[in-house]
């Protein structure tokens, strides 16, 4: 035989397929470009007259709410109080809801698969209202002030949380879950001992992102009745009083940052120090 | 060699001790449409060390997790001496409860310390729910376990900063750290440097000579099976080759059982 007469090549053989997977690409890229495309058209945002003034306008903002004015800083502690309280608050209510319902919906932490759905399902449903929905809801069922954005928050972090939770445990190894179930310990028990510890830096995660999204959350609460401190902004801004606006916004930059910064601490601890302690 | 003789047990040699506390009966296990136990019998003595031997993929793995549980056979059945047939959920969590498995991938947690993975092996002794630590006598015990295996100095270290022999001992501890009747060891010497494993050794034999504790091992090495094994069982494309004593295991029938797996010649 005359080598590389007649043979054909490996890349013939695989030259027709891989023309179709390219061209199946290309299809797919071209496709979600022109949904992005519909979506800008129908949203109005390819009409640009109406950009024309925009950059000045907003140029007028930024001076009018320069310097920043600080003078009634002595107002601002209870709201901003109030609204730390509510997105901390709806936090914990909505890790404690969460972390069992995601045992449940987990595929592989026991419990049955058509459990399994009904809890997906619900937790889906409870997730889909917005925030501010929950907030009108709760501040008819309760009245005003920071306990219905609690609830609020609690009601849509259990769904937000519950499904990073669920995919989080479904995410660990199999073979320490294995090796208790080989000595006889209970569903339960491997839930407890072997896939909650390895997902724990994931649910922290979680827990820190949530955290820092209910405490914007919790100031846009105030808008439907929830308190705290995003009543503030929004009534500096109705009365034109653009300098306190933009201080407001400047103590609400400082807090959510604060709080990324305790989040990053509590990261390290969990990813690298020492282990935790039974 | 023709296929009927690979296909046919190429001997099984009885041997006098103990009776038999495990035993397996016509035992099959099929996954995705392959067969990877066809048939399978064979008794596992108390106060013996049996060795499982053969080529990759012959099986050997999934009798041993067949023996603690973790696999199902589509047919056949494991029996115990105290036990009888297991049948029951209840028949298998009583074996489950005596048994222990150093599994090939050490199966640990890397981001718990090595004392909380050998703690591991307490865990039907506290409520998954208990707020309260570990009993005294599961944290004795697990420090005992540690010390065993020379890491009582490291036991706060988190196990994923450990080299692959180091997490073998984490494992080693935490299978005997209950003083199992029933010890699986799935290569339990495969990371560990000689001297270890000549320790690990000597341990498993006294297990079962001084303890008469069953110890099951999958072994590679077949040196090391024939010098540490009372008997040897051969498995070679799921179907046990041999049955006997470590001393009947010759070069002969260490060819037959290592040699390929017979589908690959069928086309011969």
């Amino acid at each position: 035989m005359i080598l590389g007469a007649a043979q054909p090549s490996p890349y013939d053989a695989l030259a027709g397929d891989w023309r179709r997977l390219q061209r199946r690409r290309l299809t797919a890229g071209a496709l979600a470009a022109a949904a992005a495309f519909a979506a800008f058209a129908y949203a109005g945002a390819l009409e640009f007259s109406r950009y024309a003034d925009a950059l000045r306008t907003l140029a007028q903002l930024a001076q009018d709410s320069t310097p920043p004015d600080f003078s009634r800083w002595r107002e601002w502690g209870r709201p901003l109080l109030e609204t730390l309280a509510t997105g901390i608050a709806g936090t914990a209510l909505g890790a404690a809801l969460a972390l069992p319902l995601s045992a449940l919906a987990a595929r592989n932490a026991g419990a049955p698969v058509w459990l399994n759905e009904i809890v997906r399902f619900a937790l889906g449903a409870v997730r889909s209202l917005p925030g501010l929905i929950w907030g009108v809801i709760f501040v008819a069922a309760v009245g005003f002030g920071p306990l219905p954005g609690v609830l609020a928050l609690g009601a849509h972090s259990t769904g937000m949380l519950g499904k990073l939770f669920f995919e989080a445990l479904e995410h660990v190894e199999p073979g320490p879950g294995a090796a208790l179930r080989a000595q006889g310990a209970s569903k339960l028990a491997v839930f407890r001992y072997a896939q909650l510890p390895q997902a724990l830096p994931r649910l922290a995660d979680a827990l820190i992102y949530r955290l820092e999204h209910n405490l914007r959350a919790a100031t846009t609460l105030g808008l439907v009745g929830a308190g705290g401190f995003g009543l503030e902004i929004v009534t500096a801004f109705h009365l034109f009083e653009y300098r306190e606006a933009s201080a407001l916004i400047l103590v609400l930059l400082a807090l959510v940052t604060s709080v990324n910064f305790f989040g990053a601490a509590l990261r390290r601890s969990l990813l690298h120090a020492r282990p935790e302690r039974k | 060699m023709s296929m009927l003789h690979l296909a046919a047990p190429v001997s099984f040699i009885p041997v006098a001790p103990a009776a038999p506390a495990l035993r397996v009966d016509g035992l099959s296990v099929t996954r995705g449409g392959r067969a990877i136990l066809r048939q399978v019998s064979a008794a596992f003595a108390a106060g013996a060390v049996t060795a499982v031997v053969g080529p990759s993929g012959a099986g050997k793995t999934t009798l041993l997790n067949v023996l603690n549980g973790l696999v199902e056979p589509s047919c056949g059945m494991v029996a115990s001496e105290q036990l009888g047939a297991l049948r029951s959920a209840e028949s298998w969590a009583a074996l489950r409860q005596r048994a222990a498995t150093i599994f090939q991938d050490h199966a640990l947690i890397g981001r718990l310390s090595a004392l909380d993975n050998v703690l591991l092996a307490f865990a039907d002794t506290r409520h998954p729910l208990s707020p309260w630590p570990w009993p005294r006598f599961a944290r004795e015990a697990a420090a005992r376990a540690l010390a065993d295996v020379g890491l009582l100095d490291r036991a706060f270290e988190r196990v994923d900063n450990f080299s692959g022999g180091e997490r073998q001992r984490v494992g080693v501890a935490r299978a005997l750290a209950r003083g199992p009747r029933l010890l699986l060891g799935d290569e339990p010497f495969s990371s560990l440097d000689p001297p270890l494993a000549r320790r690990l050794c000597d341990d498993l034999r006294a297990l079962a000579v001084r303890d008469g504790v069953t110890v099951v091992l999958v072994l590679h090495q077949i040196a090391l099976a024939r010098a540490l094994a009372d008997r040897i069982v051969g498995l070679n494309d799921g179907r046990v080759l041999f049955d006997g004593p470590a001393h009947a295991f010759d070069a002969a029938t260490e060819a037959t059982v290592f040699a390929a797996h017979s589908h690959l010649n069928q086309g011969v």
